[in-house]
């Protein structure tokens, strides 16, 4: 065992009861199964298949402070903030490195599991386990892999608080919920973030989860988020990350899908440091449509790895999966997809597709498209691709007097644009495309009060 | 004023051409003819500032500035435009922001302010009924899922937004259907002022019968090897290119 893993292990006996006191009894039930299972397991190094194109001990070794005595972090978020994702009528909550704020009062209406709201409860995961504690007991940590994913049985060791979203069967949620998590602190700052969705019974939700960074710190973010669709419950969750080059990001999210469900995840990287994301899903029931689609904007030294699994375990299911990466400068990116069709799993209807572009010499883009079949009926198509932007699309630019520079952010922004088209939401879309144009321009102003990002 | 001195170009380290000569004055046509291969879209090219071409000697200047100096928007800023043989395909890109871009930056670097947003739909407006192109296609990508016609008519729409001093049309007869031909050189006559030089690149006459040329050349392996008015081009039409072979053999 290294000393990236030790440090955290030590951490965790001495802290044990800090953790347990900042907490509740549901979270706190898994801290000693969690924190085994990460002791055995370890950090992966780049010798674990799905983790051959990031080094996570490397991540890890530094010295992180960590919140757990859950001090407020002083911040006046609605007026030191203004995420770039306006003109969109959400419910909005914030949540400070892994302490959700008090809600505005637009979302307060559903932190309480109150009749009048349709019994939605949306706010402190803590909270909600503390009123309805076997409904939380119910679903937290039942999809995290704790027993193979170190990562994620770090993040569930460590894990005080989060945020908890219950829709109830046959309920909606009527505006898109806006999660926006700030990083913030005065020293390097480790954040364990966890994030439950539960949609019941022909629920629907849309959520939009955005990161930004506040302080110029170095930040290590953990992240979980599970997703539990019951049957005809259909899910929107996008994610856009606009950090800084000192963030390191290690989200795991895991989704399990009923029947005749449609779920969409859309991973937006938009400015980072060094990014994992790894994505599993498992559909479970029949006539369910799952998509997921990424997109990645990235220079200097930037390293972006998305890791994607769709586990088709039952007939007639279709999934679609899109991710688009731009690397300039020395940037990295990686992208690994498997599409997994299990025996059962006839009439599948699969199609993963990978589109780099390398805008320098240095960048560099891995691409790993697997497909896994055990089925015998199914229709399944993977496409990966790595690419240099067009000298004769530059070149017919220029001839009608577009600058160089300009032809090229041109070609960038329309490259990766095709993965916002997909997006539904409206003013969203829009707002995307203008955020990742104003990121090509090197105009991204993300947040006041941080001088990385401007 | 577009002036060629003594032009040699080579492209992979092969020359192309070999020695070009040729004065076009504001507000004159000059069809370039010539076999395959004898260096025609070579010169085109190497007017525009293509950088797969390489000039070894001579050169190029228009109304007395060194195009060979300028970069390839510089040249088209300063009112060089070619229309393409092969338009290309820029999917993702719209036809409206790739134009509001291109004339934007030609503004920009005359000193101009920007067109507002309403005046340049304004413009788009009326340029598009010029060559007769339908609202469909500018609201698409640069060129994407055009036919050969509509890309032949979105080059000369482009013309018409730029609006260039000088034109160079690289066989934009080619793949054109009769009737297609007569509403791309029609919307060409129109742009056209009294100011606009050109050089009109073909292989036929047709073309000529609609796009008149002061002034007709003849390319063979990289020199121009004659020139005529008019009638040069109706007998190439009749007799080919072998009778003047055998004219400078002689």
């Amino acid at each position: 065992m290294k000393t990236s893993e030790l440090q955290y292990i030590e951490l965790f006996r001495q802290c044990r009861q800090m953790l347990d006191a900042g907490s509740t009894p549901v979270l706190n039930a898994l801290r000693d199964e969690a924190m085994a299972a990460f002791e055995r397991l370890g950090l992966p190094t780049r010798k674990v298949e799905r983790y051959k194109y990031t080094d996570v001990p490397a991540a890890f070794a530094p010295d992180y402070g960590l919140n757990l005595q859950r001090k407020d972090i002083p911040a006046n978020v609605q007026d030191n903030f203004r995420c770039d994702v306006p003109n969109l009528s959400t419910h909005l909550i914030y949540s400070i490195n892994d302490v959700p704020q008090p809600s505005p009062a637009a979302a307060s209406t559903f932190n309480t599991f109150d009749e009048t709201s349709g019994g939605i409860f949306i706010g402190s995961l803590a909270e909600a386990s503390r009123q309805r504690s076997e409904l939380v007991a119910l679903y937290y940590g039942r999809l995290t892999d704790l027993q193979d994913n170190a990562l994620a049985a770090l993040n569930t060791a460590f894990c005080q608080d989060g945020i908890f979203v219950y829709v109830p069967r046959n309920q909606r949620l009527q505006q898109p919920l806006q999660l926006i998590n700030l990083l913030r602190s005065s020293v390097d700052m480790m954040v364990n973030r966890r994030l439950l969705i539960v949609l019941e019974e022909g629920a629907e939700a849309t959520l939009l989860l955005c990161d930004h960074a506040m302080d110029t710190v170095s930040f290590l973010t953990t992240q979980v988020i599970e997703v539990h669709c019951a049957d005809n419950a259909h899910l929107n969750l996008y994610e856009v990350e606009e950090t800084h080059t000192k963030c390191h990001r290690f989200s795991n999210v895991f989704i399990q899908a009923g029947r005749d469900c449609t779920v969409t995840h859309n991973n937006l990287t938009i400015f980072n440091g060094l990014t994992r994301n790894t994505t599993d899903v498992v559909i479970a029931g029949e006539n369910t449509e799952v998509t997921l689609n990424g997109c990645v904007v990235a220079d200097k030294n930037q390293h972006v790895d998305n890791n994607t699994l769709i586990d088709h375990r039952v007939p007639n299911c279709r999934s679609h999966e899109l991710y688009k990466y731009v690397a300039d400068d020395a940037a990295t990116g990686a992208f690994a997809g498997r599409i997994l069709v299990r025996q059962d799993a006839q009439k599948t209807d699969s199609k993963m597709t990978n589109a780099n572009l390398c805008a320098s010499t240095e960048a560099h883009v891995y691409s790993q498209p697997m497909l896994e079949i055990y089925a015998d009926d199914v229709k399944c198509s993977h496409g990966s691709t790595v690419g240099v932007l067009d000298t004769q699309q530059l070149f017919y630019m220029q001839q009608r007097g577009i600058p160089t520079e300009e032809a090229r952010m041109l070609l960038k922004f329309a490259f990766v644009g095709q993965v916002i088209d997909e997006i539904t939401l409206q003013p969203l879309r829009e707002r995307l495309h203008y955020i990742v144009e104003k990121r090509f321009r090197g105009e991204l102003s993300k947040c006041t009060g941080c001088a990385l990002c401007k | 004023m577009l002036e060629i001195k003594n032009l040699h170009a080579t492209v992979g380290g092969k020359e192309i051409l070999r020695g070009i000569n040729l004065t076009i004055r504001d507000g004159e046509i000059h069809a370039v003819m010539g076999t395959n291969g004898a260096g025609k879209s070579t010169l085109c090219n190497v007017i525009v500032g293509h950088p797969a071409y390489t000039v070894t000697e001579g050169s190029i200047t228009l109304d007395g500035q060194d195009l060979l100096a300028m970069s390839i928007e510089e040249r088209a800023h300063a009112g060089v435009f070619m229309s393409f043989q092969h338009p290309i395909e820029i999917p993702g890109v719209s036809m409206v922001n790739f134009m509001r871009t291109a004339v934007n930056a030609r503004r920009q670097a005359l000193g101009l302010e920007p067109l507002k947003s309403t005046d340049f739909l304004k413009l788009m407006r009326e340029k598009r009924a010029l060559v007769d192109i339908d609202n469909r296609l500018v609201n698409r990508s640069v060129n994407e899922g055009f036919s050969g016609g509509e890309k032949k008519r979105n080059e000369i729409f482009q013309m018409a937004m730029l609006d260039p001093s000088f034109c160079i049309l690289d066989e934009t007869d080619s793949g054109l259907d009769v009737d297609a031909l007569r509403v791309v050189a029609e919307g060409f006559n129109k742009i056209r002022t009294e100011q606009t030089s050109a050089i009109v690149i073909t292989h036929y006459q047709r073309l000529l019968d609609y796009i008149k040329p002061d002034v007709v050349h003849v390319l063979l392996n990289g020199q121009l090897v004659k020139t005529g008015g008019p009638e040069l081009a109706q007998q190439i039409e009749k007799q080919g290119f072998d009778w003047i072979k055998e004219e400078l053999n002689a």
